[in-house]
């Protein structure tokens, strides 16, 4: 497959291995923001081909991840209502809430159904008029014109019986909060390259100025991410804070324009809380009070937070990188993918399933090319 | 789940929010929105996220990329 093959390339793979190990003079600890960066670094085994030096650590980058408590409890109450087709990508159904998850509701008769699109939808909106269809509309800036789409063709169309129950985030905000955190380790990023195609590059320029750091553009091929790797550790080795696009084939300075500006009609900027690093301002989407008919927490009541049991998932701070998942004594114990205890083994993306699947705890090389 | 892939236009149809293409993924054909890539056509390939393009891929910058790459890969030749 033209632009995916490429990028796999073995040659390719071990040359910039090696003009990574070349350029490395010194230790540096680079996070990758995005959940799909960390599951393709797990998969390709790239973090066992860098030097010794190179340490990468992984960001919230995980919108299932993310997506606090009130908001899955929220989905739950709304799922359980009878007369309602609840909604939602595949990777949340699982997800625990303080009562159970979406599976649970399903197995006792909730009609839960998981789509691929937010137009999916809209189309058992318009062909269950007499139901009420919410959508569990959850994302990072990728995700937000889909389900501002969704919005917006649901309005146009008048779909009175069609809402979204949002939790949108904003991933440059999220980078500040982990920057500005005293226990913060990271000195590079990997910023994420799909949240970049919507959205363009400029909110990254103020935050590599102050807090002196370099914040590298990258895609999720092998090679898109080893090259990432490269230039940011030739720009830490050089004292460089610049912002550097290493997926020019998709991100351009200003992203998408046509996304951009129906996001905008759709949705305002929000405080929104994140598991992990807390409530934190503008760092999220809200519908606007022009589509107010279209939410889901004015129509069902608004998420409010329960107090979750006490439990030993360390979750939050994998999310902010201050913890591998090798340090949480349930890791493969008590929780696995099976039996989650927590959202980052739940979620494919999240960094407990990452290391549960493609990493040996007790194999210390590692497999350096893991093959399907 | 911010996961997004290529695929190769293969026809077009509707326009404005209600464009779509049948876009090919390596042999797999699916139905995808076009609304956010106007400049869009057949033959060209995009990147598609939950059934939307949010992007066309632009050929010129992924063979600059390519080809410094390729020089990368002579370079190691060389020196080992
Ligand atoms: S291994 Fe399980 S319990 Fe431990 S942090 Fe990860 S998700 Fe939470």
């Amino acid at each position: 497959m033209k632009h995916v093959d490429e990028y796999r390339a073995a040659e390719t793979v071990a040359s910039l291995a090696d003009a990574i190990a070349r350029a490395t003079t010194q230790p540096w600890i680079i996070m990758e923001i995005c959940g799909g960066q960390t599951h393709a670094i797990m998969r390709y085994g790239l973090d066992q081909i860098l030097p010794k030096e190179i340490t990468l650590i992984h960001g919230p980058g995980c919108p299932v991840c993310v997506t606090p408590d009130a908001y899955i409890d929220k989905a739950l109450e709304i799922a359980a209502t009878p007369g309602v087709i609840f909604c939602s990508f595949g990777d949340m159904l699982r997800v625990p809430g303080s009562q159970g998850d979406l599976l649970g509701v399903k197995a006792r008769g909730g009609d839960v159904r998981i789509v691929y699109s937010p137009l999916d939808a809209v189309e058992i909106a318009r062909s269950n008029p007499s139901r009420e269809v919410v959508f569990f509309a959850i994302g990072f800036e990728t995700t937000a014109p889909a389900n501002a789409m969704a919005a917006y063709t649901a309005k146009r169309e008048g779909l009175c019986n069609f809402s979204l129950l949002v939790s949108q985030v904003l991933v440059p905000p999220a980078m500040e909060a982990l920057l500005s955190a005293p226990d913060t380790r990271v000195q590079g990023f990997l910023a994420a390259g799909h949240v970049c195609t919507v959205m363009g590059t400029e909110a990254y320029g103020p935050i590599a100025m102050r807090f002196d750091l370099p914040i590298v553009v990258t895609g999720f091929e092998p090679v898109d991410i080893l090259a990432g790797v490269l230039a940011c550790v030739r720009a830490l080795e050089e004292g460089l804070h610049d912002v550097l696009n290493m997926y020019g084939r998709t991100v351009k300075s200003q992203g998408n324009a046509a996304a951009r500006a129906l996001i905008d009609e759709v949705f305002e900027v929000t405080e929104r809380e994140w598991r992990g690093l807390g409530v934190l301002p503008a760092s999220g989407l809200a519908l606007r009070s022009t589509y107010a008919a279209f939410d889901a927490e004015a129509r069902f009541g608004p998420a409010r937070d329960i107090r979750a049991a006490p439990s030993p998932c360390i979750s939050g701070e994998i999310l902010r990188g201050v913890c591998s998942p090798l340090e949480c004594a349930a890791f493969g114990a008590s929780c696995t993918p099976d039996h989650p205890l927590g959202v980052t083994m739940v979620s494919s993306e999240g960094a407990c399933a990452a290391y549960y699947r493609y990493r040996d705890p007790t194999d210390e090389v590692g497999v350096v090319f893991v093959h399907e | 789940m911010c996961l997004a892939i290529p695929g190769c236009i293969l026809s077009t149809t509707g326009d404005d929010f209600s464009r779509s293409a049948r876009v090919d993924f390596g042999g797999v054909i699916r139905e995808v929105n076009l609304a956010f890539t106007p400049e869009a056509h057949i033959g060209d390939y995009i990147l598609v996220h939950v059934g939307i393009a949010i992007a066309t891929i632009d050929e010129e910058e992924a063979a600059r990329v390519l080809a410094a790459l390729a020089s990368l890969n002579e370079l190691a030749a060389e020196s080992s």
